[in-house]
């Protein structure tokens, strides 16, 4: 679309400014403010420039967190994107077992995270959950506070489980969108099933792909409520999240300066990786 | 036939641990913490009577409500004029702004929690409905913002052109003509704000105390002297799932062609 040029089209912007920068902008100076002081108490603080940010960026027990954030981040990507493509692909496209259908996909999406947690702990406990005891008899030795690597995959689990119908509704309304021409041709130049989904069906499900793993990106690599409830960032510290250990250093250690450091480090890379995404959505419009 | 049993395999793997969670909340704690049955031999509602009658249980999901509610109000009214601004004029800094929006979804609440906490008390919004409300704005706008611009780019100019020919004002063309048309972008728009929102814990939680304290807030308080109350904490879970059900409902026939964002 051609748009016009008009600096009056700001009045319409200003009051989503406004709001947004009330929240956002004074909270983000004060975790600047922060991140170059030593705070004793209100009244005592000296400025430390940039000593919070060497400390945090060379703390082993972080770059180990930050590891494990990226691994999760990319695992579940790999498992939820495909997961999600196949799904849409076998959902009804219409009548009443549609409309079911997306109603059951969409259901875990609207579930708060903390009970998100609550029915996995309850559903993967040995002695009163489902998973946890079929496990159990089936001779598998399975528990989510000894094991690290059960923990793990619970988690991700949990995660594959909570987040999947979401890039499988995105990709349900994006292969909705096909107009039946398209598949009137394949027919005619006898594609394959394969060929009529890699050159017809993928590429439009490009964009609404984008969205999901952009989405997926920023919220699993800001994951927070769901791991705390299910295995509180045990055994040990194999499950604690970036967020986790952000909340415990503010809120619980009260170390605000190296908290709010490490709090502009971690916005940093996620804006740096979104940022890639960002471009990657605008380009693939402007191409149209 | 075969892609039919990989559909209810997929659909019985979500349902299995929800189901898991229904069962529970029927049994008393006895017969769970008992032998492991599959559905409730003693069936009892005692679980739910005691969350919907006693205040400081329901009030939770009253609080989370209404913030939610006023959460999808403000962001909705703020973001239709600004992402039509943004889909159909050029202005200064406008790809700047759009992505300093966006920006705030990316920004971890947890980096947040603290100077929100100041902020919202130092202006008394703290264990305010409004104040988690605004809060939530944060990320809810930049997301309202970006769904609103896919659907009004979908929309040709044209009819703006020819509404304007007619004599339509901006602010009736607006309402009369332009939101009916993107019906469908609205409802999904609603949908995931409605989702962020009511799913969200550590912004809520932190800027509550009592008069406004979230559902979510309140069911860590199943944990007492005696261990956890599994029956109660069971019955709080399924009934937050209930108001998710009653948006999917309403939303269901936009989500087919609204999901993609009116971007395919």
């Amino acid at each position: 679309m051609i748009k016009t040029e008009n600096n009056k089209a700001w009045f319409l912007v200003l009051p989503v400014f406004a709001l947004v920068a009330f929240s956002a902008i004074i909270p983000l100076m004060t975790v600047v403010n922060y991140s170059v002081q030593d705070v004793f108490d209100a009244h005592t603080r000296y400025f430390v420039g940039t000593e919070w940010f060497t400390k945090m960026l060379n703390d082993p027990a972080l770059q180990s967190a930050l590891l494990k954030q990226f691994g999760f981040s990319f695992t579940i990507l790999l498992i939820e994107v495909p997961l999600g493509i196949g799904i849409a692909l076998l959902m009804p496209k219409r009548g009443w077992s549609a409309s079911l259908c997306l109603v059951l996909v969409s259901l875990p999406l609207l579930i708060p995270l903390n009970v998100v947690g609550t029915i996995w702990q309850i559903f993967t406990r040995g002695d009163i959950g489902l998973m946890g005891w079929t496990l159990r008899e089936m001779g598998v030795s399975y528990n989510i506070s000894r094991n690290a690597v059960d923990a793990w995959a619970t988690i991700i689990l949990m995660d594959v489980w909570h987040w999947t119908p979401l890039i499988a509704l995105l990709c349900y309304s994006g292969l909705r969108a096909i107009p039946e021409a398209y598949y009137q041709a394949a027919r005619i130049d006898r594609a394959s099933r394969w060929a009529v989904f890699r050159h017809i069906q993928l590429p439009k499900l490009t964009n609404v792909l984008i969205i999901g793993v952009l989405l997926r990106f920023m919220d699993s690599f800001m994951i927070y409520a769901e791991p705390f409830v299910l295995t509180g960032g045990g055994p040990g510290s194999s499950t604690t999240f970036l967020s986790q250990w952000l909340t415990t250093m503010a809120v619980g250690q009260f170390d605000l300066g190296p908290a709010a450091a490490f709090s502009l480090i971690y916005f940093l890379i996620i804006l740096a990786v979104s940022w890639v995404f960002y471009t990657a959505i605008m380009n693939s419009q402007k191409e149209k | 036939m075969k892609s039919r049993i990989a559909l209810i395999v997929y659909i019985l793997f979500i349902l299995l641990p929800i189901y898991w969670l229904l069962n529970m909340s029927f049994k008393t704690n006895e017969e769970i913490l008992g032998t492991l049955t599959f559905w409730p031999q003693n069936f009892t509602f005692d679980n739910y009577i005691k969350i919907l009658t006693d205040p400081s249980w329901y009030k939770g999901y009253i609080n989370s409500m209404i913030y939610v509610s006023l959460n999808m109000v403000i962001s909705l009214c703020v973001a239709l004029p600004a992402a039509y601004a943004f889909s159909r004029y050029k202005f200064l800094g406008d790809k700047h702004m759009f992505f300093w929006l966006l920006s705030n979804k990316m920004a971890p609440p947890a980096v947040f929690v603290l100077p929100f906490f100041q902020l919202y008390s130092s202006v008394g919004l703290f264990d305010t409905h409004l104040g988690v409300a605004l809060a939530h704005c944060l990320f809810n706008v930049p997301l309202a913002v970006w769904i609103l611009e896919g659907f009004m780019s979908s929309v040709p100019k044209e009819i703006d052109e020819t509404a304007y020919i007619d004599g339509y004002s901006f602010p009736r063309f607006f309402t009369k003509i332009f939101i009916p048309l993107i019906g469908s972008g609205i409802g999904v728009t609603a949908f995931f704000l409605f989702m962020f929102s009511w799913i969200e814990l550590l912004l809520a939680r932190t800027l509550t105390a009592t008069n406004a304290q979230p559902i979510q807030a309140i069911m860590t308080r199943t944990v007492g002297a005696s261990g956890i109350d599994w029956g109660v904490l069971a019955a709080a879970g399924v009934l937050t799932i209930v108001p998710g059900i009653f948006v999917i409902y309403f939303v269901r026939n936009h989500v087919a062609k609204g999901f993609a964002l009116g971007r395919t």
